[in-house]
């Protein structure tokens, strides 16, 4: 019978990495993903075929809540929450290595042979730092808790201590320690090491956040099949471990700061003065606000509009009516094009999907590299709740915690529109100078209603 | 299986991963990492082979609870992937623009 398993196991390889390959294009990630998820079929079944397998019952109770739970959670997430949810999946899987690392060693009454017990702690410790870590970054988004970083007392000395202490009894534990609680204590600590390591973080790294868990989860579980003796484990583990990691890196990069920075520089948590919070820096802080005629005007009477989305049209689920609005300047001659940076919204590829959704075509939408040309022969930029990826502080001011990210050049344009829920900063937390640049007018109300009445205006032209 | 085989197996697997995921492109990175985050549910194996051989009240419901977790991460993570290309799909046909959610 384990020919069987290992033969449907390899079949199970096969589509993941096909599915994984055809993930590369969007004509083919559809069937992509649903080989994939054969393939997680395929594997299952065969595990399900092993003779070591019992306790039927237990595991389909298991099997039937996380369907009832995972389905519906699913199916009837916004699009604006999918974020959050990757995060919460995440987090679920992590938790699952660390218990069953948990269960593995209490089974064996504490004595396990090395082989099985170094993978078992290492998959223990980073399980449990994914759960939590996953956890908080859900909360961050969701905002259940502050999106802001949140200054622990102690900074980036508390979390080195936490690792020394968590990787300490790690390896003590290797080495033959044992008590009572001394697993409990493992997962408590690492526990403590995740939230203190993603608390301190910014919302606007949480993307570098969310993936970099996603790698551990994935390496978590490669160590869990090397404690099992189980290769579908190892290779599906050691896949997502090595793509996850190459996606962190090229998040990271785009926004110009290495992993290492991201989880101890502490995105405007450091030094205490945040740049602009104060008003005596030599900047006119006057904004000027305009109307809805006003915009619809300029737009209208505009050869190019670079539109500009960012979170806050995801929020105000605004696509759609951008969407129109770029039809209605389009009908009148105007050129409209959309810049996307890489990181706006709260994952690369977020204002991708919901233009997508509102049947934007694919050739409209420009990555920085090839809009930031174009920003000198725009006539009206139209910035849509978009703030931190536009701020030019991030290419002028050395002081600005987000120096250095490449940014949009929205300020090289003719005109800047602005349309804001209010002056508040942006999720970073940094104000931005484009604000009170000469040439911007800002429109403050929801992006929906805004972009609505712009249209309604446009459409009265 | 002995350790050398093992990472034998874990050294090319990640180069497997690294390969096929460097080539793709910006746009979507949001649903290859919601699909990877889906293929790391694999961990539910390990429960289901765990939990026949584990003994006493406490480990059935560490288990029970880690196959949940572990069947969650792999359902929803597939599912909110499909919906996450189904935005790429309908582009060019005429959908409703009242309807607020892409149907799954």
């Amino acid at each position: 019978m384990d020919d069987v398993v290992t033969g449907l196991y390899i079949v199970a390889f096969i589509a993941f990495i096909e599915g994984l390959r055809r993930l590369r294009g969007p004509k083919t990630a559809v069937q992509g993903n649903w080989i994939a998820a054969a393939g997680m079929g395929i594997a299952v079944v065969a595990t399900l075929l092993k003779d070591e397998i019992g306790d039927w019952e237990l595991i389909a109770a298991g099997l039937v809540i996380g369907t009832v739970i995972g389905v519906p959670a699913a199916r009837s997430v916004k699009m604006t929450a999918m974020p959050q949810m990757v995060a919460l999946f995440n987090g679920v899987g992590g938790g699952a290595v660390a218990l069953i690392a948990y269960a593995e060693w209490r089974d064996a009454g504490g004595v396990l042979p090395p082989e099985v017990l170094i993978p078992s702690v290492f998959s223990a410790i980073v399980g449990s730092i994914s759960f939590w870590g996953s956890n908080v970054a859900f909360a961050k988004l969701q905002e259940l808790i502050s999106g802001r970083p949140v200054k622990l007392p102690g900074g980036p000395a508390l979390t080195s201590l936490l690792t020394v202490l968590t990787l300490g009894l790690g390896v003590a534990i290797c080495a033959g320690l044992d008590f009572r609680f001394v697993f409990p204590l493992l997962l408590l600590l690492a526990a403590i090491l995740g939230l203190a390591a993603v608390l301190p973080i910014g919302g606007a790294d949480m993307p570098v956040v969310i993936s970099t868990l996603n790698a551990l989860t994935g390496l978590s579980a490669a160590a869990a099949g090397m404690a099992l003796n189980n290769t579908a484990l190892m290779v599906a583990g050691m896949l997502v471990g090595a793509s996850g990691t190459i996606l962190t890196k090229q998040m990271a990069d785009a926004m110009n700061r290495s992993i290492g920075n991201v989880f101890f520089g502490g995105f405007g948590a450091g030094g205490g003065s945040v740049p602009g919070a104060a008003g005596d820096d030599g900047i006119d802080r006057t904004v000027k606000s305009t109307s809805a005629a006003d915009v619809a005007i300029q737009l209208s009477y505009a050869r190019l509009v670079v539109v500009v989305p960012g979170y806050g049209m995801a929020v105000a689920q605004a696509q759609r009516t951008v969407a129109d609005l770029a039809a209605a300047l389009e009908k009148r001659g105007v050129e409209v094009l959309y810049a996307i940076h890489p990181v706006a919204g709260r994952m690369p590829g977020h204002m991708n999907v919901l233009l997508a959704e509102a049947d934007v075509p694919y050739d409209k939408l420009k990555e920085m590299d090839d809009i930031n040309p174009e920003f000198a022969r725009t006539d009206v930029a139209l910035v849509i709740g978009a703030n931190d990826v536009t701020n030019p502080a991030a290419r002028s001011d050395t002081g600005s915690p987000i120096y250095g990210m490449p940014i949009l050049d929205v300020d090289k344009s003719a005109s800047v529109i602005v349309l804001k829920r209010s002056m508040s900063s942006g999720f970073a937390g940094i104000d931005n100078p484009l604000f009170y640049d000469e040439k911007t007018q800002m429109l403050f109300g929801d992006a929906k209603a805004s972009v609505g009445e712009v249209l309604a205006e446009v459409q009265q032209l | 299986m002995d350790v050398l085989t093992e990472f034998a197996i874990l050294v090319l697997a990640a180069f497997v991963g690294f390969e096929v995921i460097s080539k793709v492109p910006n746009t979507l990175h949001t649903p290859l990492m919601s699909g990877t985050n889906a293929i790391h549910g694999i961990v539910v194996l390990g429960g289901l082979l765990v939990i026949g051989t584990a003994d006493g009240v406490l480990n059935d419901v560490l288990l029970v609870i880690a196959i949940a977790f572990g069947t969650i991460n792999v359902v929803g993570g597939f599912l909110v992937t499909d919906r996450m290309l189904g935005m790429f799909k309908g582009r060019g046909a005429a959908k409703k623009p009242a309807a607020e959610e892409g149907g799954s």
